[in-house]
């Protein structure tokens, strides 16, 4: 089968490139190895709502239409919202293909998958961020009557053993969720806290997804950020989508009775080792959520906003009593890694990737031609891995498939009349940027 | 946050070598391979001196300029002869020096004119750990506090900012917070 262009993954991020193409005309498929949006009906745990508000969520030509724009969608939700999507413009999805390999061919590239083969220009890699757990090495030292699981893994707290302590590893979104969750449950929970980004729920009373857009910090773009390598590296953020509009941080973690430590830097026999560097990163947390909310504040006063939203409330410092440096694993029956995710293309020609195995690419356009990445952190903006994100993305990407497409076309043509021409946009002008910051790193 | 041009900041630090040093070993990650050395010769007693003269890194040896000492010794109340600092108070002496170290640099990064940096350390120990009394002490220090007064053209916040970032790029910060391998063999 020939098509210009294969998308692989329908989830939000495939089915707004699929917009994109639909309304340019571009001819394409959509290649979803389950069912519409297959992870988000089966890799998130039961109570896991979205971090952005509901009516923050649009994608291109379909916006939020239910009753509580202000609430969080459950993964259900979210689920019932893409098939919405996918109803309004009838992308051309295929699903239950799984892609087992993408080849580069002498003219484009095989997608080979079990229901087939196509030929195209094209491929849009749309499979997420978060295809598979980062769990660190160190997971294979622990004693082996400990039960782990990963935050993918994780759904519900009668899923695990019912005695014993629980370590939560990591204190981004999922950890401090999973940790907090747990400790409700009746279970005593430790949560080893390494970098970490702390915001409050909202401010002024308006939500921090709404001030983040306001200012404008959700559209800084890839190419303007000092050290972007760094910037895509940056711990997801201590916050959970509730109907209390709650806080999620350290503070609220310790008033529910979680123990926090240091991050986990060791197993020695039955011994976890913990870092003896947390305040160091609190501390630097405070200062950081300080500086936001300080940029928040001079929004206000330089829009004259200070009728609409409600006065400034400096954050309450993060108190976190001396925690020990050393666990003792004898009193733990389930250790959860919350230490993050990758993406993961094991179907990708292996010339696409660097020596660490990333996808090697400049805002989504892979040094592959014809190969684009979609719904990576920090991709094009900050905003990236947002539903919220992936319309303008996608939008930026179409735009350079039609140009590539076009190039393709010309390119055929001159083999016959002699015409070569390159595709030239975006340009590299991120790399330059790479060598200016030595130690600026909050 | 970043000011890259701040031309009138003097604090001795030469801050465009290090972003070319970083540039360099982003591009040639081998050459980031460093190995450092000491020399360390019993004198007599618990007296010791520890000699530091050559390391390798970006491929090759170097020499520094001398050869430093560090004379080691414990205190008259531990009825030694006190030639020196005991090596507890050199650990905080490295670890004090490393982070100023980490804020005149980060503060040149940022464009901040320092005109004076003190650090005060003070760790707490329980001897019983050392002498073996109490096998539920540890040999080392309970908490390590260092306190920084600082006189530089900025606010409190972009001060504490830079004392927070000294420690997020601090060797010896790392080395006295985390977990590190030691092998002591015979030669």
């Amino acid at each position: 089968m020939r098509v210009p262009v294969v998308i692989v993954g329908a989830g939000p991020a495939g089915l707004a490139m699929s917009h994109h193409l639909v309304t340019a005309g571009i001819d394409h498929v959509v290649l979803e190895r389950g069912d519409l949006a297959h992870s988000w009906r089966t890799e998130r745990w039961d109570s896991l709502r979205l971090l952005t508000p509901s009516w923050m969520n649009a994608l291109p030509g379909h916006g939020y239409r239910g009753g509580d724009p202000h609430g969080f969608m459950t993964a259900q939700e979210t689920v019932a919202f893409l098939e919405a999507y996918r109803r309004r413009f009838e992308p051309p999805v295929l699903t239950g293909v799984t892609v087992a390999a993408v080849r580069r061919t002498a003219d484009g590239f095989a997608v080979i998958a079990d229901a087939g083969t196509w030929q195209c220009d094209v491929v849009v890699a749309a499979t997420g961020a978060s295809s598979e757990p980062r769990v660190p090495a160190l997971r294979a030292e622990l004693p082996t009557r400990i039960d782990q699981l990963t935050a993918l893994d994780y759904r519900r707290p009668a899923q695990l053993d019912p005695d014993g302590e629980i370590l939560v590893v990591g204190a981004s979104a999922s950890g401090v969720q999973i940790a907090s969750e747990l400790q409700r449950s009746g279970r005593a929970v430790t949560i080893a806290v390494g970098e970490h980004v702390r915001l409050p729920r909202s401010y002024r009373e308006r939500d921090v997804y709404w001030w983040l857009d306001a200012i404008g910090q959700l559209d800084e773009r890839y190419d303007e950020v000092d050290d972007i390598d760094r910037a895509r590296r940056h711990a997801s953020v201590q916050l959970v989508g509730t109907n209390e509009h709650s806080d999620l941080d350290l503070n609220a973690l310790g008033a529910q009775g979680v123990r926090c430590v240091g991050r986990l830097v060791g197993i020695s026999g039955r011994t976890a080792q913990c870092s003896g560097a947390l305040a160091s990163l609190v501390a630097n947390a405070d200062l950081k959520q300080a500086r936001l909310l300080h940029r928040i504040d001079e929004f206000v006063t330089s829009n004259g906003l200070e009728g609409e939203v409600g006065p400034p409330r400096p954050a309450q410092p993060t108190v976190v009593p001396a925690p020990p440096t050393s666990l003792d694993l004898a009193a733990f029956s389930t250790v959860v890694w919350a230490t993050g995710y990758r993406p993961t293309y094991p179907w990708l020609d292996a010339a696409a990737f660097d020596h660490r195995h990333r996808v090697v690419h400049d805002g989504g356009v892979a040094r592959m031609p014809g190969l684009y990445v979609l719904g990576l952190p920090f991709m094009r903006r900050r905003r990236s891995n947002l539903i919220a994100g992936f319309g303008r993305d996608a939008g930026d990407l179409a735009a350079h498939v039609r140009a590539y497409l076009g190039d393709v076309a010309r390119t055929r043509a001159g083999a016959r009349i002699g015409v070569v021409s390159r595709v030239e946009w975006p340009s590299e002008q991120a790399v330059a940027r790479a060598a200016n910051d030595v130690l600026d790193r909050t | 946050m970043t000011q890259t041009d701040a031309p009138t900041v003097d604090n001795g630090v030469n801050i465009d070598a290090l972003r070319g040093a970083r540039q360099a070993l982003t591009d040639a990650p081998a050459a980031a391979q460093f190995q450092w050395r000491a020399r360390c010769e019993w004198v007599r007693g618990t007296n010791s001196r520890t000699t530091i003269t050559d390391f390798s890194g970006l491929g090759q040896e170097h020499a520094h300029r001398q050869a430093y000492c560090i004379e080691a010794d414990h205190p008259e109340v531990f009825a030694s002869d006190d030639n020196g600092a005991t090596p507890p108070e050199i650990v905080l002496a490295a670890l004090a020096s490393c982070l100023t170290a980490g804020v005149a640099t980060v503060a040149t990064h940022r464009g901040v004119q320092l005109r004076s940096v003190k650090a005060t350390v003070e760790a707490g120990m329980d001897l019983q750990g050392i002498l073996g009394i109490d096998g539920d002490v540890r040999n080392g220090f309970d908490a390590i506090k260092v306190t920084y007064d600082i006189d530089a053209d900025a606010s409190r916040d972009d001060i504490a900012a830079i004392v927070a970032q000294s420690q997020k790029r601090s060797a010896v910060f790392d080395i006295v917070t985390n977990p590190t391998l030691v092998q002591v063999e015979l030669a």
